[in-house]
């Protein structure tokens, strides 16, 4: 059996990205004016989505589709984050325009390996056995290096050092982890669409011998393999990089990391957990139940000491990687439940809107300040009453205080843990959105109750405004924050059937 | 008619927001705001028929997957606590006319600040309640960091803190009481709960009952969760103190009568013994704490701890073994709740006039101030007198009949706390005459009486208070209607 057309069909919002990569470097290569490439890029974007979408609506009628030979999956699941990735894709690209100035002569370039990172990240949601899962995670990572230590300054090449290593280890560590799973079950697939093929989940049982996750080699083979997710996910104790590479790093990469990377990280997470380890699911609950409610703490307590804004949304989104982890171990009922799943979906999604326009409004701001410093907000209420409260909005999302996704996207993770008896969980989880009501609550008053900064020379501190490509991305962020916040029944139903997909 | 409530005030909001480009004009629109709010909640008291049960339901689907529905609805205990802020609202928009500094987004923030407390009283289902409870957070936070004053940034955060941390308890109480639920009879929908007593019934009613009692214990305040209201009630803004005492204490009040006595008047009767004693604390400490205040503000707000020690005796007057129960205790707490909050609302408003013309609360700098301000030591000398309970004032109802309650329950806690009212006596008394009488300090000559704009804000709360005063039945036939289904857990 060779490559179908079928194969490429069902990889086509991937392939529509690694073209659109290569087209945008080629551009470049002719064109002057350098908007133009961001112009296409933004545009290009289209393909992939129709794709998805077309797709999704294909798999939602029809049940998934395997391609190449069983190594990727197309369902609604990962549709989903294909569909979440491109529309995070579209918005950062949109509010970077002024920031990828920087860069220049290499915008493109810049672009481009944006593009080809989340290539690697939709593939990593579809991935259904460990190589796949591997290749695309690599494939995802390495431009990630490059452009973490885009800024060219010591901050910024140090951040991508730092990445590079510990993603390299943590790789080291996962495949090692890949390792003692095949041994044990002698075979590498997550999932099968004909029942006859085995699959890790088949294989275990035969191997079991009475200890936790069944034997010794799941149980080691499991732990590394959460360990090396861990990195991706921001999980306490592989958070460390977190905040140094948030701060080292431009500031698009870091939403990037935040929203699209961490969104990945969960669906591979969900998708080996659900699937090929869901008969352990009492085993790993209590487990990820355990690491839920240390990640959060650790994040949202040393958040509290921060003075760096992008360091403190590096804590933040560990604290918020906890959250979700309340989700992921929120399997009620041995695994028939999909209220877990579902809450991690939604929250990813409102998640990605809440973040997204905080990175954004904090891009615009030191796009001209320059400074990214806490107190360097200052004033900011009256400098530009609509970016503070653009941030001021996102800032109240992420704590959780309705009309905002953030308290809906609470509301159904804290559900979801005491539909399956976590109800602690759910308060350790309500306790920590009380911890981190300061420190976002406390930048909000540095924008509206300090006074701006003394500048050189008389006057006022300028205002500042922004480019209306940002504006506008801006805008569709904040108003998924509000809409979702009042409405958010829809999205609950698109995340049901993506977690569907996962628990039937 | 219970969404355009809502609604009002927020609509209210954004036109200030688009409007309001001059003081002048956001005050006007502000002020034409609350009056419309107040004409709309007088026209719900009147159209309410308290042989009705609940009235004005409206309900959609909001959220479907989870069984959380828009639900709105009131009965006799929520109707006059709609009009509380309706008056309320009113009140804080006339005490604000002075305020100098970002006019617009101040009255912006108080009309959200007013919604979301209507919300509050008007959600029959838990999760939309629980949505305006929080929603009234941020315009609060806001309100007294920004235009209050002292340490107004440490308040605000202190307010936040507290209220947010009560209100965790809150969240994860419902969503336990939501899943202890059998099979088949999950809802949020507080009527049917309250209906059908399932809630008492659940496995674990008493730490569901005791997240509530946390929740409600924060806001309302019972000691020993009491320690931000003083702060905040002393930076902030006048309008927002009267808001403050006036309506979302009173949101603590609710939820307990609501919440905590409807749906689970088991646990509450266990608990009872635990709330009279946290009531005699919350009365007495209250009482002792103002005497030693030389912040006038200070004063009233720690006088609100120690009347609302009343509404949680006249709640454990259900704790009572012997003889037929009769609600009386009840009645006189959600009774308290509405006059509290017009008496407090009303010195505060006092003492946000005296404040803002001698630029000074410390009380010993004052004294014949009656001479300079005649009007306003009438008004603050009528408030001091409905907050210790004088007979014609509507404070001697709420408190006659929370005693009438809780001496059948707990005699020794009620005649403990009547010590209360002695003291209340004297420190009200003891304020007036230190600040309003006593020979005329001549640094004090120049201080106008009140405008026309500030005889509106105490005429508008001096008015019911006499009124209730005179005539209790107008609030508490409403208010038995409201009670009498409670009531009926508890076997009276």
């Amino acid at each position: 059996m060779g490559l179908t057309l079928r194969d490429l069909m069902l990889v086509s919002p991937e392939l529509a990205l690694v073209v659109l990569a290569l087209a945008i470097v080629l551009l470049d290569l002719v064109l002057e004016r350098k908007r133009f490439v961001l112009a296409v890029g933004v545009a290009g974007l289209g393909v992939p989505l129709a794709a998805a979408l077309g797709l999704w609506a294909v798999v939602a009628d029809g049940g998934a589709e395997m391609a190449f030979h069983g190594a990727l999956i197309v369902d609604t699941f990962a549709l989903y984050f294909k569909l979440l990735i491109v529309g995070i894709l579209g918005l950062l690209l949109l509010a970077s325009a002024d920031h990828i100035e920087r860069f220049r002569p290499h915008q493109a370039e810049f672009v481009a390996l944006v593009l080809l990172s989340a290539a690697g990240l939709m593939l990593l949601a579809g991935a259904a056995d460990l190589i796949a899962v591997f290749v695309s995670l690599e494939l995802a990572s390495l431009p990630v290096v490059a452009l973490v230590a885009f800024g060219k300054n010591d901050r910024s090449i140090e951040a991508g050092i730092k990445y590079l290593v510990l993603s390299g280890v943590s790789a080291a560590v996962l495949l090692y982890g890949f390792a003692f799973l095949y041994g044990a079950t002698g075979t590498v697939r997550l999932v099968a669409l004909d029942p006859a093929l085995p699959t890790i989940a088949t294989m275990l049982p035969a191997v079991a011998d009475g200890r936790p996750f069944g034997s010794t080699a799941v149980l080691v083979g499991v732990v590394l393999a959460t360990a090396g997710f861990g990195f991706k996910l921001s999980m306490v104790p592989f958070q460390m990089w977190t905040p140094d590479v948030y701060e080292g790093a431009p500031t698009p990469v870091a939403a990037f990391l935040a929203t699209a990377s961490k969104a990945a990280a969960f669906a591979i997470v969900l998708r080996l957990f659900y699937t090929a380890l869901g008969g352990a699911s009492a085993e790993w609950s209590i487990m990820f139940a355990v690491l839920a409610a240390v990640t959060m703490s650790v994040g949202n307590v040393v958040a509290i000491a921060q003075s760096n804004v992008k360091r403190l949304l590096g804590y933040s989104a560990i604290a918020q990687a906890g959250y979700m982890l309340i989700g992921v171990a929120a399997v009620a009922g041995g695994g028939g439940d999909p209220l877990g799943v579902q809450s991690v979906l939604f929250y990813l999604g409102g998640y990605a809107a809440m973040n997204l326009a905080a990175f954004f409004a904090v891009i615009a701001i030191t796009n001209v300040t320059g400074d990214d410093r806490i107190e360097a907000l200052a004033g900011m209420g009256r400098r530009s009453p609509l970016l503070a409260l653009i941030l001021a909005f996102a800032l109240i999302s992420l704590i959780g205080i309705p009309p905002t996704v953030g308290f809906m996207g609470k509301l159904f993770l804290f559900n979801a843990a005491v539909s399956a008896d976590l109800a602690w969980l759910a308060v350790f989880g309500v306790v920590n959105s009380v911890v981190s009501a300061y420190y976002y609550m406390g930048i909000v008053r540095t924008m509206y109750m300090r006074e701006p900064p003394e500048l050189d020379g008389p006057g006022e501190p300028g205002r500042i405004g922004a480019p209306v490509a940002a504006w506008l991305a801006m805008g569709v962020a904040t108003a998924g924050v509000a809409v979702l916040g009042v409405w958010p029944a829809w999205l609950l139903d698109v995340a049901g059937s993506a977690a569907g997909a996962l628990v039937p | 008619m219970l969404t355009a409530i809502i609604v009002v005030p927020l609509a209210g909001a954004a036109l200030v927001l688009a409007l309001g480009r001059t003081a002048a004009l956001a005050r006007a629109i502000a002020l034409s705001v609350v009056l419309v709010e107040l004409a709309l909640t007088g026209a719900l008291f009147a159209a309410y028929d308290p042989a009705g049960g609940y009235s004005f339901i409206e309900r959609a689907d909001w959220i479907p997957a989870l069984g959380v529905q828009y639900l709105l609805g009131v009965d006799g205990l929520s109707v006059p606590m709609v009009l509380l802020n309706g008056i309320l609202g009113v009140a804080a928009v006339l005490s604000s006319w002075t305020v100098k500094e970002r006019v617009r987004e101040f009255f912006l923030w108080l009309l959200v600040l007013q919604a979301a407390v209507m919300g509050v009283f008007v959600s029959m289902d838990l999760i939309l309640f629980f949505v305006f409870w929080e929603l009234e957070l941020l315009p609060m936070f806001l309100l007294i960091s920004m235009w209050g004053t002292g340490r107004r940034e440490y308040s605000a955060m202190k307010f936040l803190v507290f209220t947010f941390l009560g209100s965790a308890f809150m969240f994860a109480a419902i969503l336990v009481l939501y899943f202890s639920l059998p099979d088949g009879e999950r809802t949020f929908d507080m009527m049917a709960l309250a209906g059908n007593g399932l809630a008492g019934a659940i496995a674990p009613a008493a730490l569901v009952f005791g997240g509530f009692l946390i929740a409600f214990a924060v806001k309302l305040p019972i000691f020993p969760l009491h320690t931000w209201l003083p702060d905040a009630h002393t930076d902030a803004p006048t309008a927002v103190s009267v808001m403050l005492a006036g309506v979302l204490l009173k949101m603590g009040g609710y939820g307990l009568l609501r919440i905590n006595a409807g749906l689970f008047p088991g646990e509450l009767v266990s608990a009872a013994p635990l709330l009279a004693v946290l009531a005699v604390v919350n009365v007495l400490y209250g009482a002792v704490v103002v005497m030693r205040q030389t912040d006038l503000k200070r004063m009233v707000a720690y006088s609100s701890v120690s009347h609302m020690g009343f509404v949680v005796l006249g709640l454990a007057s259900v704790g009572a073994t012997t003889g037929q129960l009769s609600g009386v205790g009840l009645n006189g707490a959600a009774l308290q709740l509405f006059t509290h909050g017009i008496i407090t609302g009303l010195l505060f408003v006092v003492v946000g006039l005296i404040y803002e013309r001698a630029h000074t609360r410390h009380i010993p700098d004052m004294g014949g101030m009656a001479k300079q301000m005649p009007v306003i030591a009438v008004a603050f000398l009528l408030a001091g007198f409905g907050a210790l309970g004088l007979p014609g004032t509507a404070g001697f109802p709420a408190e006659i009949m929370v005693f009438l309650g809780g001496f059948t329950a707990y005699a020794w806690a009620a005649a403990l706390s009547a010590f209360g009212i002695v003291l209340a006596a004297g420190y009200m008394l003891w304020a007036a005459q230190r600040t309003m009488f006593g020979p005329r300090i001549e640094r004090w000559d120049g201080l106008r009486d009140a405008t026309a704009v500030d005889m509106g804000a105490i005429g508008v709360l001096l008015v019911p208070m006499l009124v209730i005063g005179v005539y209790p039945r107008l609030l508490t036939d409403v208010f038995d209607a409201g009670l009498a289904p409670i009531l009926r857990g508890f076997g009276g």
